[in-house]
């Protein structure tokens, strides 16, 4: 058994109810039910979470380097974008 | 209870010497797993244990109520090979994965079935033990299960492999369900159960993963170990103990 015989997967996990799944890293695995396993002794074994996704790392597709520059740049001038001309209230925490 | 009865102490040390053993012998799995991921699961399984041996050894100590009491680290360390209670199955030296597999899956069943019906114990701590300690095995069991199907209705050679493991550990499993003197005596007082008691359920259960992995359940053995439960154990307990209890012995009251 070699590790390139265990695919990749990525670990999202979600913090408390309420809150979004966020990316905590990845692991091998030999399948899917093995690697939510393995996520759970590797990414929650200090209560980090309630609820926990993995992908096949190979399952994402993700932007380039190379195509930073006409993916992300032409949003630096658009301040209109922000919603900086709304009042927020301070009691709402996540937004 | 009025007075303290010794059959209770070795009840007690039964069931919490099981874990701390196989504790010990998990833990040699640490940078030998097959993968890392796996190095963690095993240490976490043998890192439940032992909580759960801290737990059952302390609350034996406080039942003998010996003069100076003693606690769980006197319980663990100081006692040699022939006070221990452990079943020999625990203490049987790491093989290969699929051995460990089988292992984990025999005596997580038993421990489930075992917790579970602690729950309605009279001793309360006993009772409240069982019950944080009945979802760790849950736990422990599924990951037995799954590696067992995986490994049984796998590959030829890790079929192979997963069969000649059941029929290797197959002679260690009777003892799980003997009811020994301190069982007898706990299952009267409804401090805990008979282990004949569990043994459906524990049969029941490997039996249905058995044959969903393709596996063929082992003939019965021609022999079986005993004695665990009275302090008879085999060779390899005395070097277990050596290396679990050196540096205690060494170097008395050593913390970090």
């Amino acid at each position: 058994m070699s590790s390139a015989t265990w695919p990749l997967w990525e670990v999202f996990v979600r913090a408390k109810r309420g809150l979004s799944h966020v990316h905590a890293g990845s692991l091998h695995a030999p399948d899917r039910e093995m690697a939510l396993r393995n996520a759970r002794d590797l990414y929650t074994r200090r209560q980090e979470g309630v609820s926990i996704w993995v992908v096949a790392s190979e399952d994402i597709t993700a932007s380039s380097p190379d195509e930073r520059d006409s993916f992300f740049d032409p949003a630096a001038d658009k301040v209109y974008r922000h919603p900086t001309f709304y009042d927020v209230p301070e009691d709402v925490e996540y937004l | 209870m009025s007075s303290t009865d010794v059959r209770h102490v070795h009840y007690l040390l039964g069931l919490g010497d099981d874990a701390l053993v196989y504790a010990q012998r998990l833990g040699e799995w640490l940078t030998h797993a097959p993968q890392i991921e796996e190095d963690m699961a095993l240490g976490n399984v043998g890192l439940d244990l032992v909580g759960q041996a801290r737990s059952l050894l302390t609350r034996a100590g406080e039942v003998e109520g010996a003069d100076p009491l003693r606690d769980e680290d006197d319980l663990a360390m100081l006692r040699d090979e022939r006070e221990f209670r452990n079943v020999q199955l625990v203490e049987q030296p790491r093989a290969d994965f699929a051995h460990e597999m089988a292992r984990l899956l025999w005596f997580s069943t038993y421990q489930r079935e075992l917790y579970a019906a602690l729950l309605d114990s009279t001793d309360e701590t006993l009772a409240g033990i069982a019950a944080k300690a009945v979802k760790e095995v849950d736990y422990h069991r599924d990951h037995a299960t799954q590696w067992v199907l995986r490994l049984g209705d796998g590959t030829p050679e890790s079929h192979e492999r997963m069969q000649a493991a059941l029929v290797a550990v197959h002679p260690y499993v009777a003892e799980l369900g003997e009811d020994h003197e301190a069982a007898r005596w706990a299952a009267e007082q409804g401090v805990g159960v008979l282990p004949s008691s569990l043994t459906d359920a524990v049969n029941g259960y490997v039996a249905g993963v058995l044959e969903q992995a393709t596996l063929t359940p082992p003939d019965p053995p021609r022999w079986h170990a005993r004695g665990g439960r009275e302090g008879v154990h085999s060779e390899v307990m005395g070097y277990l103990l050596a290396e679990m209890q050196h540096l205690h012995r060494s170097h008395p009251g050593a913390t970090w």
